[in-house]
C-alpha cells in the first residue's frame, strides 16, 4: 500500500493525522461552507455588513421564501423532466450500442465504436447552432423534450464507450455457449447480458443524473423561460433579480446541488465505478 | 433463461445459414437507434456547422421561412485573424489549459493524503469529492460572492495583508486566474477520485519489494507508484483538458467574459457571438467553434489513437 | 385579455366557456410584450379602454419574461408571428426591417397626424423614409444625486439645472477628500457606462457628433473624439473602483448608502433607490453638467416601441390598435402608472412626481436633440465594441492610444470607407 499506513507510524504523527484531516477538510470546503452559512442568515445582517460575524438568528425563511416567492420549485421539476427520460434513453440506447459493439466483430465495428467515443468529446459549441436551429424548426424549442432529446443522443456516446467496454469484460464463453444452442440474438441480450448489467447500469444511471442535473450550456441554448427552464438556467436568471442578495443566491445554490449530492451519498460506489472505468486496468 | 435454452435445444442445427443472416443483422438492428440519434444530433450538426462557418448569417429567416444568409467564402476566418478579442480568447484558453494540468499534482497530493484506513475515512473521502458533484453554476456563484469587492471573503483577505482589497473580477489581469482557481476546485475533486481508485490497485508486492530494496518518499512515489498510476493519469489528463476547453459555465456566471471581454474564452465567445444580446452572427460564431473544435479534436485524436493501440494489442 | 405564456389552458378553456357567444363574433389582434408586472398591469388597463371603445376586437396579450424575450421575439416573428411585437427604435429594430419581419406603418403616422404629435421620435422611428414603429414612451437620463452625502461632503447641493463642469469637478475632489465616491456605476453588464460616455459626447461636442459617431462616420482618433476622452479622463478618478465587476443595483446601494452621490443614470432607477430607503427629500436630479460652452443641450432618452409584424393576420385591427397607443390618452394613462415620459407631445405627466416633471422639462427644452442611447443609436456588433471600450478607458485610461486604435479598426472593418 502505498503511502505506508499511517498505523505503522509513530504516536505523534498518527495523533497529527486525526488532527489534519478535519483541518484539511474545511479549508477545501470552505467557499461552500460559507455559502450554506449564509444562505441562512437573515437579510438584515447582510444589510448592516454583518457577513462574517455572529448571525443573529438562524433563517429558514430565506428557504421558505426562494419556494414562495420565485420559481424555483418549478425549475427543479422541469429538471426532473430533463433529466429522468435523459437516464433512461441515453442508458436503453446505450445498452443496445454497447452491445453490437461487444459481442459483434462485423466491418467497421471499431469504426463506429471510435466514432460514439470521438462525438463525446467534441466542444458543444460546434453543435449549437445547428441543434438550436433543429429544434426550433421540429416546433421543440423551450420544452423540456426538445432538451431531453438532445441529452439522449449526445450522452450516448459517453454511455456506449462505458457499456461496451463493460459487456467486453464479461465472460465471452456464456454468449457462445447460448449460440452453440441456437438462441436468438436478442433473446442473448434480453436473457443473458441484461441481467449482468445491473451494476453499469446504476453506475451509468447516477452518472448521467449528475451530469445533467447539472448541464448549464444546453439549458441555456435550448430553453429560455420559466415552462421549461431547469433549475442551472434558472438559477442564473434568478441571480440576475438578486443582485446583492446573497442570502437568496446562497438557498437557491445550496437547492440546486441538493439532488446530485444526495445522489452521490446514496450511490456511491457505483458512482465511482462509473467515473473511474479505465483508470484501471 | 432455462427457457431460451430450451428454445435452441429443440431447434435443428440446420437454421446455421438463417442465424449466421441473424448474426449480420443482429448488431445493426442493435446499433440503429442509438446511431441515428448520434448522426442526427452530433454527427450532422458538426457538417452544418463547418458549412456555416463559410456564410454571414443573422439566425433570422424571413416571413416565408426562407434562409437569409450569404455565403463569404473564408471570410469569417479572415476576419478572425485580426479580432482581437478572438486573439484574447485563444490566449485564455491556453492559460486554461496549462493552469488546469495543476489538478493533477493537487489532486495526487490529496489522494495520497487520504489514502489511508483510519476510522471515519471513508466519510472524508466522499466530503473530499463533493465539488466535483455540484454543478459548475453553483461553484460560480460560490466563487463570485467569495470575490466580491467590498465584502467578500477573498477581498477582506487581500485587504488585511495588503491594505488594499482585490476585486479579481473587476481586474483585467487577474480575472482569468480567478475563475480558473474556481474551475480547478471541483476538478481537483475529480482527479482525487481518480487517483485513489488508481492507488487501491497498486500492486502491494512491487511496493513491499521496493520498500525492502530501501526505496521511500519521492524516489517510491516516481519510481514505482506513479508507473502504475498511468491509467489514472492519462484519463485525468483527458478529462481535464476536455475540462478546460469547456470552460463555458464559470465563465458565463462569474464575469460573462468582462471586464471588457478579457476573461473571454473560445466557447463563451462563441456564444457571445452567435446568441448573445449583441451577437447572432451566426457564421461568424460557426467559424469560432470550428477553431475550437479544431483545437479539440488534437487531443481527440490523440485518444482515439491510444485506444486503437490497446484494442489491437489485445 | 391577458393570459400568461402557459400553464394557463385551464384558464383559457374557462374564459372560452363563459365568453364563448361573445368571443365568437370578435376580432382578435395578438400582441406579444415583455412588461414587468406594472408596466403589465397598465397595459392591461389600456387594452380594457380599446376593447371597451371598439366591442368587436379582442386584443390579446401575451406576456414574456424581458431578458427571454429579446431570443423569443426572433424566433416567433418567423415560426409563429402575433400581430403586434414589444421592441425598441432606432438600430435595434433595423435587423427585423431588413429581414422583412416588421411592416411599414407609414400610413398609421400620415392617417393619425403623427408625424406632429410625435415629432421628437420621427427619426429613430424611421428606416429608408418608412416608420416602422409606434413610440409609446420613453425615460430621461442624467445624474441622480444623494442630498445627504452632498451635505456630507460639505458640497452645495445643485438644482435641477445643473452646475458646470468645473464645478462638477471640483465638487467631486471635495467628495475625494470625505472619502465619498463622486461618481458611481455598476459596469459589469456594460451598458452603464455607454450612459457616461454619451453624455461627456454630447456635452463635449454635441447630438450630431454622437449620432455620426454612432453611425461610423466619426474616427476614434479624430480631436472631436479624443476631446471626448479628455473629458471623461477628468471623470475617471472619480468613478467608483471595482466598478467593472458590480451591477448596477449594487452600485444602487452604494449611492443610497451614501458612500457616493452621483449616480448618471435612467429614470427607472428612481424606483430601485426609492426601494432601499430614499425619498423625495433626499434624492434629487439635474441634467448632466455643460462641458463645451454653446452647445445645444441634448439627452439621452431610449423610446420603447410596438411593431406590426409582416406575418400580422389581422393588419387592420392592429392598426387601430397601434394608433390608441400613438393617442395622447392612452400614453398619459399608461405612462402616469409606470412613471415613464408619453412620447406624445400632447399627453401630460403628473405634476407630483418630481423625477418625472424634472425629466419631461429636461427633454422638452433639450435643443440639441434627443439621443436613443448608445446601443441603440448604433449597429449591435459596433455598440458592444463601443462599451467595451468605455469601460476599458474606465478601468485603465492609460490604455487609451490601444483602446482608440482598435475602436477605429472595428470601425473601418464594420464601415468599410
Amino acid at each position: 500500500m502505498f503511502p505506508r499506513p499511517i498505523q505503522q507510524s509513530g504516536k505523534g504523527v498518527q495523533w497529527l493525522y486525526t488532527f489534519a484531516l478535519p483541518v484539511a477538510l474545511v479549508i477545501w470546503l470552505f467557499p461552500l461552507l460559507g455559502v450554506a452559512l449564509t444562505s441562512l442568515r437573515p437579510a438584515s445582517d447582510l444589510a448592516q455588513g454583518n457577513y462574517f460575524g455572529m448571525p443573529s438568528g438562524i433563517a429558514w425563511e430565506n428557504y421558505v421564501y426562494i419556494f414562495t416567492e420565485t420559481p424555483i420549485g418549478q425549475y427543479m421539476v422541469n429538471s426532473l423532466w430533463v433529466t429522468i427520460p435523459t437516464v433512461i434513453g441515453a442508458v436503453t440506447l446505450s445498452l443496445m450500442t454497447g452491445f453490437a459493439l461487444a459481442v459483434y466483430g462485423f466491418r467497421g465495428n471499431i469504426l463506429v465504436f471510435f466514432m460514439f467515443v470521438a462525438g463525446n468529446f467534441v466542444p458543444f459549441q460546434i453543435l449549437m447552432v445547428p441543434v438550436r436551429d433543429m429544434t426550433l424548426q421540429l416546433g421543440m424549442y423551450d420544452t423540456w423534450y426538445g432538451l431531453a432529446l438532445f441529452h439522449i443522443a449526445f450522452q450516448t456516446g459517453f454511455c456506449t464507450l462505458f457499456m461496451r467496454n463493460f459487456i467486453k469484460a464479461l465472460p465471452f464463453e456464456l454468449i457462445e455457449a447460448a449460440r452453440v444452442e441456437g438462441v436468438a440474438e436478442w433473446r442473448i441480450f434480453w436473457f443473458i447480458v441484461l441481467p449482468l448489467m445491473r451494476p453499469a447500469i446504476a453506475a451509468l444511471s447516477v452518472l448521467v443524473f449528475t451530469f445533467i442535473w447539472n448541464d448549464f450550456f444546453w439549458a441555456t441554448v435550448l430553453t429560455q423561460g420559466v415552462d421549461s427552464q431547469p433549475i442551472t438556467a434558472g438559477l442564473s436568471s434568478l441571480n440576475g433579480q438578486w443582485i446583492a442578495q446573497w442570502h437568496l443566491v446562497s438557498a437557491g445554490s445550496i437547492l440546486a446541488a441538493l439532488p446530485p449530492v444526495a445522489m452521490f451519498f446514496l450511490m456511491q460506489k457505483h458512482f465511482i465505478a462509473g467515473l473511474t472505468l479505465g483508470a484501471v486496468k | 433463461m432455462s427457457q431460451a435454452a430450451d428454445a435452441g435445444a429443440v431447434v435443428p442445427a440446420r437454421r446455421t445459414s438463417k442465424r449466421w443472416n441473424q448474426r449480420t443483422l443482429a448488431p445493426w438492428l442493435f446499433l440503429a437507434p442509438g446511431l441515428f440519434m448520434f448522426t442526427v444530433y452530433v454527427l450532422w450538426p458538426i457538417v452544418q456547422s463547418i458549412t456555416l462557418s463559410f456564410y454571414d448569417w443573422n439566425g433570422l429567416y424571413n416571413a416565408d421561412g426562407d434562409f437569409t444568409g450569404t455565403f463569404v467564402g473564408a471570410r469569417n476566418y479572415a476576419e478572425l485573424m485580426t479580432d482581437p478579442a478572438f486573439e484574447t480568447s485563444l490566449w485564455n484558453n491556453l492559460k486554461w489549459l496549462v493552469l488546469y494540468m495543476a489538478a493533477l499534482p493537487i489532486g495526487l497530493f490529496i489522494a495520497i493524503f487520504l489514502n489511508q484506513t483510519v476510522r471515519g475515512i471513508r466519510l472524508y473521502k466522499s466530503l473530499f469529492f463533493f465539488p466535483f458533484v455540484i454543478s459548475q453554476v453553483v461553484v460560480g456563484l460560490i466563487f463570485a460572492w467569495f470575490y466580491a469587492p467590498n465584502f467578500g471573503l477573498f477581498y477582506l483577505l487581500t485587504e488585511t495583508i495588503t491594505g488594499k482589497g482585490t476585486a479579481i473580477l473587476a481586474n483585467p489581469d487577474l480575472v482569468t486566474y480567478g475563475i480558473i482557481a474556481a474551475g480547478l476546485w471541483p476538478q481537483i475533486a475529480y482527479v482525487v477520485i481518480l487517483y485513489l481508485t488508481g492507488l487501491n490497485n497498486v500492486a502491494p508486492d512491487q511496493i513491499e519489494a521496493a520498500r525492502l530494496d530501501g526505496a521511500k518518499g519521492w524516489r517510491m512515489l516516481w519510481y514505482v507508484v506513479l508507473p502504475q498510476l498511468r491509467p489514472a493519469t492519462f484519463i485525468a489528463v483527458i478529462v481535464t483538458v476536455i475540462g478546460a476547453l469547456r470552460s463555458f459555465d464559470l465563465v458565463s456566471i462569474m464575469t460573462s467574459g468582462g471586464p471588457f471581454g478579457s476573461s473571454r474564452v473560445l466557447s463563451y465567445y462563441m456564444y457571445e457571438m452567435a446568441l448573445g444580446e449583441f451577437g447572432f452572427r451566426m457564421g461568424y460564431g460557426a467559424a469560432i467553434a470550428v477553431v475550437l473544435f479544431a483545437i479539440m479534436m488534437i487531443f481527440i485524436s490523440g485518444f482515439i489513437w491510444k485506444m486503437w493501440r490497446d484494442e489491437t494489442e489485445r | 385579455m391577458v393570459h400568461k405564456k402557459a400553464g394557463a389552458l385551464a384558464v383559457m378553456a374557462a374564459l372560452l366557456m363563459s365568453t364563448s357567444a361573445m368571443a365568437q363574433d370578435k376580432r382578435v389582434v395578438t400582441w406579444n410584450a415583455d412588461y414587468d408586472p406594472i408596466p403589465l398591469a397598465a397595459a392591461e388597463a389600456l387594452i380594457a379602454d380599446f376593447e371597451a371603445a371598439n366591442p368587436e376586437i379582442d386584443v390579446q396579450l401575451t406576456n414574456f419574461d424581458h431578458e427571454a424575450y429579446k431570443n423569443a421575439i426572433r424566433n416567433f416573428l418567423t415560426a409563429d408571428p402575433p400581430d403586434l411585437a414589444n421592441w425598441y427604435a432606432a438600430n435595434r429594430m433595423r435587423p427585423f426591417v431588413e429581414a422583412g419581419l416588421f411592416a411599414d406603418i407609414s400610413d398609421v403616422w400620415a392617417n393619425n397626424g403623427l408625424m406632429e404629435s410625435l415629432a421628437s421620435s420621427v427619426p429613430s422611428s424611421t428606416i429608408d423614409g418608412k416608420q416602422y414603429a409606434i413610440p409609446y414612451t420613453y425615460y430621461q437620463w442624467g445624474i441622480y444625486y444623494n442630498r445627504d452625502a452632498y451635505a456630507a461632503a460639505g458640497v452645495e447641493v445643485p438644482g435641477p439645472e445643473g452646475v458646470n463642469w468645473e464645478t462638477f469637478l471640483a465638487n467631486c475632489e471635495k467628495f475625494k477628500a470625505a472619502s465619498i465616491d463622486c461618481v458611481t456605476t455598476g459596469s459589469s453588464a456594460l451598458w452603464p457606462v455607454a450612459g457616461i460616455f454619451d453624455y461627456v459626447s454630447l456635452r463635449t461636442n454635441g447630438y450630431q457628433f454622437h449620432s455620426d459617431l454612432a453611425a461610423g462616420k466619426i474616427s476614434w482618433t479624430s480631436p472631436e473624439a479624443r476631446a471626448v476622452f479628455e473629458n471623461l479622463g477628468k471623470l475617471q478618478p472619480f468613478v467608483t473602483e471595482n466598478h467593472a465587476a458590480i451591477d448596477w443595483q449594487d452600485a444602487a446601494a452604494i449611492f443610497v448608502q451614501g458612500k457616493a452621490a452621483n449616480y448618471v443614470m435612467g429614470n427607472f432607477a428612481v424606483g430601485v433607490f426609492k426601494e432601499g430607503g430614499m425619498t423625495n427629500d433626499n434624492l434629487g436630479f439635474m441634467v448632466f453638467p455643460e462641458i463645451t460652452p454653446g452647445i445645444a443641450r441634448a439627452e439621452e432618452a431610449p423610446t420603447d416601441t410596438i411593431h406590426l409584424t409582416s406575418g400580422a393576420k389581422n393588419p387592420d385591427d392592429a392598426k387601430a390598435f397601434l394608433a390608441y397607443m400613438a393617442s395622447p390618452e392612452a400614453q398619459t394613462k399608461w405612462n402616469a402608472a409606470v412613471g415613464q415620459l408619453p412620447t406624445n407631445k400632447n399627453a401630460t405627466v403628473d405634476p407630483a412626481d418630481p423625477f418625472l416633471t424634472a425629466g419631461f422639462q429636461a427633454l422638452s427644452t433639450a435643443t440639441g436633440g434627443i439621443a436613443q442611447f448608445w446601443d441603440r443609436d448604433a449597429d449591435a456588433e459596433y455598440a458592444k465594441a463601443g462599451m467595451e471600450g468605455f469601460q476599458r478607458f474606465l478601468v485603465q485610461p492609460e490604455a487609451l492610444e490601444e483602446i482608440l486604435a482598435q475602436l477605429e479598426a472595428t470601425r473601418t472593418r464594420l464601415f468599410p470607407q
